[in-house]
C-alpha cells in the first residue's frame, strides 16, 4: 500500500507542473468557450456579449462548409492510405531481401524532416515547369500541370505530401508487430498448404489490427493538426479549395485578426475532437470485448 | 528456381519503390549541390557546388536561428524531464484523493495538444508579455502529458522491494528516486528525449505566431521566411537553406539509425 502523500512533496511534484498544464491546456479551451459568447474590441468600445451571435455566422459561414469538406477528405483520404502504404513497407523491409537498410532510411527519412521542409522540397518538386513533376510529365510529351494552383488538385497534392511524410513513422510500428508475429503459427499454415498471400491475410493480417487502431487513430488526430505545409505551400488557396480546419483558425485569427471568431473555431475543433475521442473509446472497448 | 526468380523480381520491385519514395528529397538535394540554371532543367554531367550553400547562410542569420532552436530545444528538454519525473513519480509512489481524476485530466492534453490552443493561448501570451521570446514558445509545452504517461508506465515496473530496501536504509524520497527510479528508467528517458528534440526542432505553427523579430526565431521560421522573402525565389538557395536546417537531425539520424528507430518505436507516436 503506497504511502499517503505530504503535503509539501506534493506541492512540489503536483502542483507546479499541473499549473503549467492547466494554464496552456484547460484555462485556454474554457477562456475559448467564454470568448466565443463575446465579439472582439476595439478601440473605441470594449468587447461587449452578444450571446450566440458567432456560432450564428459559424453555420452560415460558406468558406467553413468548404474547409470541413476539404478536412474531411484529408482525413478520410491520408489515414488509409498512408497505413496501406506503410503496411506494404514494413513487410518489404521485414523481408530478408537485399538492401533492407536502404529501404528503411528512404522510407523513414521523410519522418525525420521538419514539416516546413518537406514543404519546400515539394513545393519545387510541384513547381509548374521548372519541377521534377512536371520534367517528368514532359519526358512523355504531357503538358505540365498546376498540382498546387488549381482547384481541382491542390488538395490531393497537400493529401500525398503528409502521406509521403508521415507513412514512414507508421511503417515503424507495423515493424515492430510483424516481429512479434509468432513463426509456428505461419509455419503451421505453410504446412496446411497456405501461400504468402494467404498467410498475410488470414495469419498475419489479423495480428496487426491492434496496431492498426492505434496508428489510425493517431493518425486521425494528427491530420487535424498539422497545417505547417498548407501555410507553406498553397494558403488554404486557390479558392479555399486547399485550407483545412486549423488553418483556417490560424488565418482568421492571425492574419484577419478576428479573435472571437477564432475561439469559436476553436471549440469547434476540441468538440470535434471530443467526438473521436468517444470513438476511439468505444472502438478500444469492442476491441476488449472480443479477446 | 521460380522462387530465385521471384526473389530477384521482388527486390528489384523494392529498390524501385524505395528510389521512387526518396526521389523528391535526391532531387532537392542534387539541386541545392549546383548552380541555378541547372534546377530546371537536370544534366547528368552538371558540375557540383557548395555555393549555394554559402550564399544561403549569409543571406539569413542561419546561425542565430540554430542558437535559438538550441536553447528552446534544451529549456523544453530539461523543464520536460524534470517535471514529467515528478509528476509520475507522485502518481506512481504515493495515494492522494482525486489521483483518478487529476490524471485523466492531465490526459486530456493528449487529445487537446498546444496547437490546437493558439488563438487563447497567444492572448495568454500577449498578457504576461511574452509575445516574441524564447521562452513564450517554450511554455505551453513545459509540461508533456505523453512524458508523464510514459514514466508512470515505466515507474509502474519498478519492484516494490527495491524501494523498500532502500528505505530501511534510511533514504527520503528524493534519494529513492534519483538512486531507484531514475536509473531504471533510463532508456525511456533516452527514447523520449529523442522524440522530444526532434518534434520540437521541427515545430512551426506556434513559433511562427509567437515570434515577431530575427532575434528569436527557431530554425523552422526563418526557413520560412528565407524560402518567401530572403532568397528572391531562387530554388538551388531555398533547397540548400532547406537541406542546411535539416542537416543536423539527418546526421543524427544517420549515425544513430537502429537506436532511432528502436526508440520511436518504444516511445510511441509523439
Amino acid at each position: 500500500m503506497n504511502k499517503r502523500l505530504p503535503i509539501g512533496l506534493a506541492a512540489i511534484m503536483l502542483v507546479i507542473p499541473c499549473s503549467l498544464l492547466v494554464a496552456f491546456t484547460h484555462y485556454p479551451a474554457i477562456q475559448a468557450v467564454i470568448n466565443s459568447f463575446w465579439n472582439n474590441a476595439s478601440s473605441r468600445r470594449p468587447s461587449r456579449f452578444v450571446g450566440i451571435e458567432n456560432y450564428q455566422a459559424l453555420m452560415e459561414d460558406d468558406r467553413l462548409a468548404q474547409v470541413l469538406v476539404n478536412s474531411t477528405i484529408y482525413a478520410l483520404g491520408t489515414v488509409p492510405l498512408a497505413i496501406s502504404l506503410a503496411i506494404g513497407m514494413a513487410l518489404l523491409v521485414n523481408s530478408r531481401l537485399p538492401g533492407t537498410t536502404l529501404m528503411r532510411l528512404s522510407f523513414f527519412m521523410p519522418t525525420m524532416l521538419p514539416m516546413i521542409a518537406v514543404a519546400n522540397i515539394w513545393l519545387f518538386f510541384y513547381a509548374p515547369g521548372i519541377g521534377l513533376a512536371s520534367q517528368i510529365l514532359g519526358l512523355f510529351g504531357l503538358p505540365s500541370i498546376n498540382f498546387l494552383g488549381s482547384t481541382d488538385t491542390s488538395l490531393a497534392s497537400m493529401m500525398f505530401v503528409a502521406v509521403w511524410k508521415e507513412a514512414g513513422l507508421f511503417m515503424i510500428f507495423y515493424l515492430a508487430a510483424l516481429q512479434s508475429v509468432p513463426t509456428n503459427l505461419k509455419d503451421a499454415a505453410k504446412l496446411e498448404g497456405a501461400g504468402p498471400v494467404r498467410v498475410f491475410i488470414d495469419v498475419v493480417l489479423p495480428l496487426l489490427r491492434p496496431t492498426t487502431i492505434f496508428v489510425a487513430v493517431n493518425a486521425l488526430i494528427n491530420a487535424f493538426r498539422l497545417v505547417d505545409h498548407v501555410i507553406v505551400m498553397t494558403e488554404g488557396g486557390p479558392n479555399n479549395s486547399s485550407a483545412l480546419l486549423l488553418y483556417y483558425i490560424y488565418e482568421v485569427t492571425f492574419r484577419q485578426r478576428d479573435f472571437a471568431y477564432g475561439a469559436t473555431l476553436t471549440v469547434l475543433m476540441v468538440v470535434l475532437l471530443g467526438i473521436l475521442a468517444i470513438f476511439q473509446f468505444w472502438i478500444l472497448n469492442r476491441k476488449a470485448h472480443y479477446q | 528456381m521460380t522462387s530465385g526468380l521471384n526473389r530477384i523480381l521482388l527486390s528489384t520491385f523494392a529498390v524501385v519503390i524505395a528510389a521512387l519514395w526518396a526521389l523528391p528529397f535526391i532531387y532537392s538535394v542534387w539541386t541545392a549541390f549546383h548552380d541555378e540554371k541547372y534546377s530546371a532543367n537536370f544534366q547528368w554531367d552538371a558540375p557540383w557546388t557548395i555555393a549555394n550553400f554559402l550564399e544561403a547562410w549569409q543571406a539569413a542569420p542561419f546561425s542565430l536561428y540554430f542558437l535559438n532552436t538550441m536553447i528552446l530545444i534544451v529549456i523544453i528538454l530539461i523543464a520536460n524531464l524534470v517535471l514529467c519525473t515528478l509528476v509520475a513519480y507522485a502518481f506512481v509512489r504515493y495515494r492522494f484523493r482525486w489521483a483518478g481524476f487529476l490524471f485523466a485530466l492531465i490526459m486530456v492534453q493528449l487529445l487537446i495538444s498546444p496547437e490546437i490552443l493558439i488563438v487563447e493561448n497567444y492572448l495568454t501570451l500577449s498578457r504576461i508579455g511574452l509575445t516574441d521570446t524564447i521562452i513564450g514558445i517554450a511554455l505551453p509545452y513545459l509540461t508533456s502529458a505523453f512524458g508523464i504517461f510514459l514514466l508512470r508506465q515505466t515507474f509502474l515496473t519498478v519492484p516494490k522491494s527495491l524501494d523498500e530496501a532502500a528505505q530501511i536504509e534510511g533514504a527520503g524520497a528524493w534519494r529513492v528516486l534519483w538512486n531507484i527510479y531514475v536509473p531504471l528508467a533510463w532508456p525511456i528517458y533516452l527514447a523520449y528525449s529523442l522524440v522530444s528534440i526532434s518534434f520540437h526542432w521541427n515545430n512551426f505553427l506556434w513559433p511562427l505566431i509567437v515570434t515577431n523579430s530575427p532575434e528569436v526565431r527557431p530554425v523552422t521560421v526563418g526557413l520560412s521566411v528565407f524560402a518567401t522573402v530572403d532568397s528572391g525565389v531562387e530554388w538551388s538557395l531555398v533547397n540548400a537553406a532547406t537541406l542546411m536546417t535539416t542537416a543536423p537531425l539527418i546526421i543524427a539520424f544517420i549515425i544513430f539509425q537502429r537506436q532511432f528507430v528502436a526508440n520511436f518505436m518504444r516511445a510511441g507516436i509523439k
